[in-house]
């Protein structure tokens, strides 16, 4: 990072190749002009009340404690597995980050430090409900019924890693920002129309809440009173841009107001407050409450993806602060209080969890021979003559260039 | 003279033009702290300050729409679309406002704006980072449609297209960002808009092509001519939207065929353009169809497949051959 120098007039000189026009810049800098606050009438002004109320939600603090009295009293099995499924995420972007370096993966998206988000999220939806993905989210992906080894078919660059399992109620990764949005509510809608008790929730980030589909979709979530349940994952940077950049607004949270909506704020890396503020937001939806939009306030405390360089733009000691508030340390210590998990326990699931991703791994690197024929089937439902006749170019070509089928 | 890649041509190219004319800004996601995700805007914030090197909101659709605005009021934005492929969110703007601006008004306004975007294949990105869809900004009326290629023209177009008086969408093939150096004049050097450039000359056929995809058609220039001698001319079209009609009616008047190359898909791209171009000026003088390689219609694939599906010299020498037996 560089000291910047913001000080530099704009627009001073006339531009030497446009002519001048109207409107045009001549003379004087730029001036930011201050808010001017006094009014020029003083007739009274009466006051809207508007009914907004925005809450804040922790459950656990940064040590793992909880004040009794609110503990939500989920069941061990519960909790265990809202333990593991952290445990899984975390150990799997480990791992992903590892076979990104060895060149078995491609660029990669890291997760680590926004487990809580994910898992205390999608751990509240049922098999019928539908989660509505970005490109951060493996997390939420397991607990859904994803296998690993799909997840490393996306990064490592097959369409395979898109195609939904079977059962499974959820859309593949979206990559352009915010674009997945809308479907929540669209989701949400037909869920409403059908009459259905089902109910859409969708990730997006800070960055992505600029995005006009953002905007766009609470807009129509609000207006039609839809079962949608939007979850901002608030890691506080996109790509290099600090989540001050996104708005003038203190919280993401207190956007919903003014589609209409609730709105909350959470602890993101507080699992159980993550969990909780999702259960009650999917219960008004079912009973047709309407949508509720959910800030997760939590970091990212890797880099944006494996080509990014973070040095370039935060402090160290900000990610130590961070560090300090990881959700899996957080959960851990107040298992251990409560004395659900153990040492023998935490190496147990560890042991699973890294079988499992061993198999997947197994299983991902023996699908990767695969036919560059297959971009051309699944472009239409059935095949036009046109792709027919230039598949079979391709496949001329391939032939003299002795690449095999792969099947 | 410096030898030096395309990122740091377009880089000095945005210096130069920041450095002449204080009007002119950058702006993207980014673009300032962060230098760009490809760095092509290095040193730009400190050498400018913040009011002339902004990192926006994620939102193109502003991006470009803000633009508009201080178009509007004299200033020179050069906007950054992080990758083409988010350059849809933006796409209303561009079509209802960019292009349209000055034909609405009269020309009363100008839109004087860049709208800079990396594009194509072949850098193992994930979805949405490898598409070329130049073909949508060459159909729309009002846009110039610029395609830089070798470090060289790259500096030269997007200081011409900056001056430009007229709004251009720049497109810079990613995959050729710092595949390999050239010779940049250290004095500011432009070339025009709207002109394409024979870069080999040659007499049996004509390869037309653009971006990232003149190496692979350089390749196989080199490979015919030592394999069997063929004399080949080449054109390069750097801009192609508007098309240098003058440029490939000489050419193929004189070679009697002609190959197209692109990524992007085949149908309604540049290629067919420039074979109805082809049909329409040298018709007389052809001695056989006009062959077409390119990406073929369906999606691009995911990385895995990608280095399959791109054209390849491979395929030109094939194309070239087969047009010159008939
Ligand atoms: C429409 C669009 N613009 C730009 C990009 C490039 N890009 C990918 S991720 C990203 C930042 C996203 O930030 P945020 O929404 O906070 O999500 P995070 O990366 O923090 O998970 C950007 C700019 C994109 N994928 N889509
Ligand atoms: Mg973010």
């Amino acid at each position: 990072m560089y000291p910047i120098r913001d000080d530099r007039p704009v627009g001073t000189t006339k531009s030497a190749q446009a002519p001048a026009r109207p409107g045009e810049i001549g003379s004087g800098r730029l001036v930011v002009r201050k808010l001017n606050r006094d009014r020029i009438s003083d007739v009274p002004r009466k006051t809207i009340k508007v009914e907004h109320k925005l809450e804040y939600l922790q459950i656990l603090d940064e040590k793992g404690n909880i004040d009794a009295a609110h503990d939500p009293k989920l069941n061990g099995d519960t909790l265990l597995s809202l333990h593991r499924l952290m445990l899984f995420t975390r150990l799997f972007d480990e791992r992903m980050l590892a076979l990104q370096r060895q060149g078995r993966i491609g660029t990669y998206a890291p997760v680590r430090g926004q487990e809580a988000v994910q898992i205390g999220t999608s751990f509240a939806l049922k098999p019928g409900d539908w989660m509505v993905q970005s490109f951060r989210e493996p997390g939420a992906c397991f607990h859904r019924g994803w296998p690993v080894d799909k997840l490393m078919q996306f990064w490592g660059g097959y369409e395979e890693g898109c195609a939904v399992p079977e059962r499974v109620n959820d859309t593949p990764i979206a990559v352009p920002v915010a674009s997945q949005i809308p479907h929540v509510a669209g989701l949400a809608w037909a869920m409403k129309l059908k009459k259905t008790d089902h109910v859409a929730l969708g990730f997006v980030g800070d960055g992505g809440t600029s995005e006009g589909d953002f905007h766009e979709a609470l807009t129509f979530a609000g207006v039609f009173d839809l079962p949608a349940i939007f979850v901002i994952t608030n890691n506080q940077w996109a790509i290099s841009h600090p989540r001050t950049m996104q708005t003038r607004a203190k919280t993401l949270a207190q956007k919903a107001g003014g589609y209409g909506i609730d709105g909350i704020q959470v602890d993101g890396n507080d699992v159980l407050a993550v969990h909780t503020a999702t259960v009650e937001a999917i219960a008004k939806a079912r009973k047709g409450g309407g949508p509720t939009l959910i800030e997760c306030v939590t970091y990212r405390l890797a880099m944006h993806t494996t080509a990014d360089d973070p040095k370039k733009y935060r402090s160290e000691a900000e990610v130590k602060k961070w560090e300090k508030r990881d959700p899996l340390i957080r959960f851990d210590a107040y298992l251990r209080s409560k004395g659900i998990l153990d040492d023998g326990m935490d190496e147990q699931v560890r042991t699973d969890i890294k079988t499992t991703i061993k198999a997947g791994i197994e299983k991902y690197e023996a699908s990767r021979d695969v036919d560059p024929r297959d971009c051309f089937p699944y472009t239409y439902v059935e095949m036009t003559e046109e792709l027919k006749t230039q598949a079979r170019e391709f496949d001329l070509a391939l032939e003299r260039e002795g690449v095999s089928s792969g099947h | 003279m410096a030898q030096m890649n395309m990122v740091k041509a377009l880089n000095l190219a945005m210096h130069e033009a920041l450095s002449e004319d204080d009007n002119v800004v950058i702006m993207g996601e980014d673009v300032g702290q962060d230098e760009g995700v490809f760095r092509v805007t290095e040193n730009l914030l400190m050498d400018f300050g913040k009011n002339r090197i902004i990192d926006t909101p994620l939102a193109e659709g502003a991006i470009v729409g803000t633009a508009v605005g201080m178009s509007l009021y004299g200033m020179k934005p050069v906007c950054e679309m992080q990758f083409s492929g988010f350059a849809y969110q933006a796409y209303h703007q561009i079509e209802g406002h960019v292009s349209r601006f000055h034909n609405r008004t009269r020309g009363r306004y100008r839109m004087s704006m860049v709208i800079r975007m990396p594009f194509g294949g072949g850098i193992r990105a994930i979805e949405h980072h490898s598409e070329s869809r130049e073909a949508l900004y060459a159909h729309n009326p009002g846009l110039k449609m610029v395609i830089c290629s070798s470090p060289r023209n790259a500096r030269a177009l997007l200081l011409e297209s900056i001056r430009h008086p007229d709004p251009v969408i720049f497109f810079e093939p990613k995959a050729s960002y710092r595949a390999f150096k050239e010779e940049v004049p250290d004095e500011p050097e432009t070339m025009p808009i709207g002109k394409a450039q024979v870069v080999r000359e040659g007499s049996d056929i004509t390869i037309i092509s653009y971006g990232a995809m003149m190496r692979p058609v350089l390749e196989a220039v080199d490979d015919l001519a030592d394999e069997q001698g063929t004399s080949i001319e080449v054109i390069d079209l750097l801009t192609v939207s508007p098309i240098d009609t003058e440029c490939l009616t000489n050419s193929v008047a004189k070679t009697g065929r002609a190959v197209v190359v692109h990524e992007g898909p085949r149908t309604c791209g540049v290629g067919a353009e420039v074979t109805a171009r082809l049909v329409e000026t040298c018709f007389f003088h052809l001695e056989a169809p006009v062959r077409r390689i390119t990406g073929y219609d369906v999606h691009f694939p995911y990385f895995a497949r990608e280095q399959a599906f791109l054209p390849n010299a491979d395929r030109i020498k094939t194309a070239v051959r087969e047009t010159l037996e008939v």
